[in-house]
């Protein structure tokens, strides 16, 4: 690719940063060139974040109406899925899901609640509370 | 404390953080050089290794391998790696060596660092970082000064989200590993090493590569997969597609999933060694490299439904570049 090529596509997801990719300059060395953005690259990037606010809102909805526990929507929220918060726990997957049970969650001890929120980076009190049911809105926060 | 601290933007973080240590020790290795003398170009397909229910691809070697190979490859190269039980021990071991004035790299979780743009942040938990310096604000809260190599600046973190990333927990958990160069040689002997790392990287992505799912192996058995995308569902296949993309081109690879990057070292190496085969691979996987842009952004335009492309038309592209690698790493394979 020639420097002159190197896509320019700024786009707010990435809050004005910048990323080098190697392009040729009029020798045909490569050399590290500054890029805005390129948008195949963008497109993926904001599908990625969508599914997985959608997983999030989703089981949201299914918190505040008590078929799930806050954890499923905060793992998502965290932008975790099943087998990564298990592995993170260092439990196996049928452990972590009992946990997606309202009443066991509740039932849960001091030490494994903090547990879990060491591991999504939230605290123990933020764990247990969920925010109120958003409007249907396809785009995320 | 280091002062004067040159930071240079990267386009990859694990050869970003081995250029920007070997430029601190006064031995002029480029990212690019690094990433070819320790044979990092290579192509993986992991179905069993899941990425948000995706399989994983990986376009170089596994995390913490450039510098391990760097180290084992060059004579005089010492690189210091370190893990911690705690945070306390970890801050307090990487507090003593800023005092020391040596410049540390540190593996982290993307997801703790508050640097990096909101929609950015991942679980991906082998991020290298280089810490040059630390700070006291007004209320006594210690800062790090960071030097993240694919940032165009240099940036500060607070210790208790420093603290974070690096003890994140799950795959490939970093537990505080910290590293540094312990002893550089004075001078690296690339005459010697770059046809042993140009020769490496052509048998382990070749035809003497018997695994099926690393090398060109691989990126056949990915054709295949988008093939039999068309019996997935619908979501699936559009986030398998745009999964591609990322893993080619939104990890910081430099382009075209390193392909571009491998050049620019081919081109070093052809200059230092004065040999025409490397000027003429160069250009080759620049050419490649052209390809695989066209590839990602075929995926794209599937995973968007926009244009006429079909999976197959990605699939057999795929496999074109798969033939054009084999026939490329067999020649690396016998340089000498």
């Amino acid at each position: 690719m020639k420097k002159d090529a190197v896509p320019q596509q700024a786009d707010a997801i990435y809050e004005g940063e910048t990323k080098v990719l190697y392009a040729q300059d009029s020798d045909g060395k490569l050399t590290p060139t500054p890029t805005q953005g390129w948008e195949a690259e963008i497109d993926a990037l904001k599908q990625a974040v969508d599914e997985i606010a959608q997983l999030a809102q989703d089981a949201l909805a299914r918190a505040h109406v008590g078929e799930t526990s806050p954890l499923e929507y905060h793992m998502y929220q965290q932008r975790l899925d099943l087998p990564m918060l298990a592995q993170a726990m260092g439990r196996f997957q049928w452990q972590v899901r009992r946990h997606f049970d309202p009443k066991r969650f509740a039932r849960l001890s001091d030490r494994q609640r903090e547990r879990y929120a060491r591991v999504l980076g939230l605290s123990p009190d933020e764990l247990m509370q969920l925010p109120p049911l958003k409007d249907k809105d396809p785009t995320h926060d | 404390m280091i002062d004067n601290f040159d930071h240079q933007q990267a386009a990859h973080c694990e050869t970003g953080a081995a250029s920007a240590l070997f430029r601190h020790h006064g031995l002029d290795v480029s990212e690019p050089m690094a990433f070819g003398l320790a044979s990092g170009l290579t192509y993986a397909y992991l179905p069993f290794v899941k990425i948000n229910g995706l399989p994983l691809m990986a376009y170089r070697m596994p995390p913490r391998l450039i510098l391990k190979m760097l180290s084992w490859r060059i004579p005089g190269l010492k690189i210091r790696f370190k893990t911690f039980r705690n945070d306390a021990e970890g801050q307090a071991f990487l507090d003593r060596k800023l005092d020391e004035g040596t410049l540390v790299g540190l593996q982290t979780s993307v997801f703790f660092l508050p640097y990096f743009p909101q929609e950015m942040r991942f679980h991906f938990n082998a991020h290298n970082l280089l810490v040059f310096g630390k700070e006291q604000d007004e209320q006594g809260q210690t800062h790090y000064q960071i030097s993240d190599p694919v940032f165009s600046h240099t940036v500060t973190t607070d210790a208790d989200s420093l603290n974070q990333a690096r003890f994140a927990k799950g795959a490939l958990a970093p537990k505080g590993r910290l590293y540094y160069f312990e002893s550089v040689p004075e001078r690296i002997d690339f005459e010697r090493l770059l046809p042993k790392a140009i020769r490496f990287t052509g048998k382990a992505n070749g035809k003497r590569n018997l695994t099926p799912i690393s090398g060109v192996g691989g990126m056949k058995m990915v054709a295949k997969r988008i093939e039999k995308l068309a019996e997935d569902r619908k979501r699936y296949r559009q986030l398998f597609l745009g999964h591609i993309v990322r893993m080619q081109e939104e990890i910081g690879t430099g382009g075209a999933g390193f392909r571009y990057m491998y050049a620019a070292f081919l081109q070093e190496a052809g200059d230092i060694l004065n040999r025409s085969e490397c000027q003429d691979w160069a250009q080759r996987f620049i050419d490649l490299g052209d390809q695989w842009r066209e590839f990602a952004l075929i995926c794209a335009r599937l995973s968007k439904e926009r244009g006429d492309h079909s999976l197959k038309e990605a699939a057999d592209l795929l496999r074109q570049l798969a033939d054009d690698e084999l026939e490329i790493y067999n020649q690396m394979a016998k340089f000498r």
